[in-house]
């Protein structure tokens, strides 16, 4: 694979993007056309499906110029495999066109996300170089360093905050502006920097908080407003412990906009019948919010704040490109990241470790929902 | 890492519902017209002051990047009447600044390059697995399901340097399986893409795959299509607008991505969000740069959000109203 990669990389980048999305369309009409003719009867088909069965594992790991025994071990697998599909509950051919679906996503789910994900637990107690077992030495680091328990701290501060805030203003947002002339308008101001990359995001709050010397003309547009309200300058991202915050408000920004989106959807669901009985009632506009509108989203309000904490969780981006964990603000990710960086590579997969665990309950509780869900079905 | 994601977590039928019927009111609400006005005064105030907060700091950055460089270090873009004055040198500078192996402008094409297959690669390959999950019988769809769907809140970061030592020595738990990859041109960064995307894609694209009516397949059964049959002719173009908000997702989230990457593409093919970011480190404070570049990286997006801002909005309520 390797000489059809470096061929490829050295075309035009626009060509490459031809080759390689049509060489991969070609693979999935190919796959298509297989499962097609699998459960057909017949001997012709029957050798087709044997020929595809040993050939297509055997091709793939020569294709990616893997060694001679994994590709025998790959092609008598694949001739169990059609053994056993003739044998099928299902007739024959029925299990080859189940693997034909799910093997590719299958195939690079195990190594791409749950071989990786064991590699680094057992990386996180190891040593730097990965060569000796060092038990829970690179946590014990991790928990006795000052500047360390700062890191985890910051990313609290984070989950506490950023979630908080930007569902309280989408949805404060969605509220004001629902069901008004130029509602379309109004939204589109504020999920705008949904689009906008953290990097860019960084970068235009990094213009918004820059700080110039007192006698001199203020360009970060904050500063300006506090120079007119008659203050000082503040760098707002080297003053501990408020930079933090500062960073936050990026996150804010952006998230906002999907809160809004969310909630708003959420907001017009609520039945109109329970708004008017409420009017009837006599109640004013915020009793309407609290006790009708609020209680009749509650669900939605749930997943907006879990999807944005762990957003919030897993931020790296916009302290890696406003501060990157300068004065500190580093958070678990972009610690995990530096470290990396420093050839530190246990302490790096203990930092991800820890951020794995902190999302976990988050994961266990929604496969347990998701679970009861199918099985009402 | 991305700034969204769509709502993909299970909640009940009520809410689903709720949520649904909200959503088809926005969707007349935002591209219908509306009647009535504002609440109250208060309300109008508020949300003018949340709107226009949430505006200032793109637009000013925006204003920024065509004054000349001179302005721009030295007065605010607040004091753009008192200091008149657009260019256009900020963006061809900017295209041409970068480091010693690439330009601002190859990273842009780099980015489109990364972008294009890493968001066609996952989303054909999910859309597989997707319909195997929603139309075919197996023992164990659900328990796999399900560990697909937990697959998508792993964070990336526990995946990253293993995967790079895999391309790098194409060992996996110490057992050679494959020669290195190395790092020839961008198939690192759309492989990780891939294998990054595929949890989520799967999960939503399985919501809408799900939803087409069962005797639409059942007949196309009866009339003897098999499943390569019925994938292709009447899953696919049934699912097309889903398929569309799926992959503006992806879209967005590859082009502004920066930890896959910082990780992934070194070098001559790093995308547009690296090279931004290491300018930002460098010359923090060439604004003139910074905020012409930052431009450059947002056409895309922006462009590609507000044109398809229909779909946006439906694939972002995809999990919590479909499935």
């Amino acid at each position: 694979m390797s000489d059809f990669l470096k061929w490829v990389s050295t075309l035009n980048p626009w060509l490459e993007i031809l080759v390689i999305v049509g060489v991969f369309l070609l693979v999935v009409a190919l796959i298509l056309f297989f499962v097609e003719i699998a459960p057909r009867s017949g001997r012709t088909y029957t050798i087709v499906r044997l020929a595809a069965c040993v050939a297509f594992p055997a091709l793939l790991l020569w294709f990616l110029q893997s060694y001679q025994w994994a590709i025998i071990a790959a092609g008598v697998l694949g001739l169990l495999f059609f053994f056993l599909d003739r044998r099928a509950k299902g007739g024959a051919g029925s299990l080859f066109q189940l693997f034909a679906f799910l093997t590719p996503a299958a195939l690079l789910l195990l190594v791409g996300l749950i071989i990786p994900t064991i590699q680094t637990v057992i990386q996180s107690f190891m040593n730097s170089r990965g060569t000796t077992f060092v038990g829970f030495d690179n946590f014990a680091w991790i928990f006795s360093q000052p500047q360390n328990l700062r890191v985890i701290i910051n990313t609290i501060v984070w989950v506490l905050i950023a979630p908080i805030v930007s569902t309280i203003a989408g949805l404060a947002y969605a509220y004001f502006i629902d069901k008004t002339r130029g509602e379309r308008y109004y939204k589109i101001l504020v999920f705008l920097p949904m689009a906008i990359s953290f990097v860019g995001a960084s970068i235009i709050w990094r213009f918004m908080y820059t700080a110039r010397p007192a006698d001199a003309e203020q360009i970060g547009f904050l500063n300006q407003v506090i120079v007119w309200l008659g203050g000082q300058p503040y760098n707002f991202l080297a003053v501990e412990p408020w930079n933090t915050i500062f960073l936050i408000v990026v996150l804010i920004w952006i998230q906002t906009g999907f809160a809004m989106v969310i909630l708003s959807a959420a907001i017009k669901g609520v039945p109109t019948e329970q708004l008017e009985a409420a009017e009837l009632d006599g109640t004013n506009g915020w009793q309407k919010f609290i006790n009708v509108v609020v209680p009749g989203i509650r669900p939605a309000l749930i997943v907006v704040l879990t999807t944005i904490s762990i957003a919030s969780l897993k931020v790296f981006d916009i302290v890696r490109t406003m501060t990157a964990g300068a004065n500190n603000t580093s958070v678990i990710a972009n610690e995990m990241y530096t470290q990396f960086r420093s050839f530190e590579a246990g302490r790096s997969a203990a930092f991800a470790v820890i951020l794995f665990l902190l999302v976990m309950p988050i994961v266990i509780y929604n496969a347990i929902q998701l679970k009861k869900q199918r099985e009402v079905r | 890492m991305s700034a969204v994601m769509p709502v993909d977590l299970p909640i009940d039928d009520e809410s689903k519902k709720e949520l649904a019927r909200g959503a088809r009111r926005a969707d007349r609400d935002m591209f219908g017209s509306t009647k009535k006005r504002l609440t109250s005064r208060w309300a109008t105030v508020a949300a003018l002051v949340i709107a226009l907060l949430w505006t200032i700091p793109t637009f000013g950055v925006l204003i920024s990047s065509f004054r000349p460089r001179e302005y721009i270090q030295t007065t605010g873009w607040w004091t753009i009447f008192e200091n008149w004055g657009w260019t256009l040198d900020n963006y061809a500078t900017a295209l041409q600044a970068g480091n010693s192996q690439l330009t601002m402008a190859q990273a842009f094409v780099n980015s489109f390059a990364i972008t294009i297959p890493a968001t066609v690669i996952p989303i054909s390959i999910a859309l597989l697995a997707a319909y195997a999950f929603a139309w075919m019988d197996f023992r164990g769809r659900n328990i796999l399901f399900i560990l697909v769907f937990a697959l998508q809140i792993v964070p990336i970061q526990m995946a990253l340097i293993p995967l790079l030592q895999l391309f790098a020595r194409g060992t996996i738990f110490g057992i050679p399986v494959i020669e290195a990859i190395g790092s020839a041109g961008y198939a690192q960064v759309w492989i990780a893409h891939t294998m990054f995307a595929l949890p989520l894609a799967i999960f939503l694209l399985h919501n809408f795959v799900s939803e087409i009516p069962s005797e639409v397949i059942e007949a196309a059964r009866v009339d003897g299509a098999g499943h390569g049959q019925i994938f292709f002719r009447l899953i696919l173009p049934l699912t097309m607008p889903a398929i569309a908000s799926v992959a503006i997702f992806q879209f967005l989230w590859v082009w502004n991505d920066l930890l896959v990457a910082l990780i992934f593409a070194d070098g001559n093919v790093a995308p547009i969000t690296k090279l931004l970011a290491e300018m930002t480190g460098n010359r923090g404070q060439d604004w003139y740069l910074l905020t012409a570049g930052a431009f450059i990286a947002l056409a895309v997006p922006l462009v590609v959000f507000i044109s398809l801002q229909r779909f946006f909005v439906r694939g972002l309520l995809a999990g919590s109203t479909k499935g």
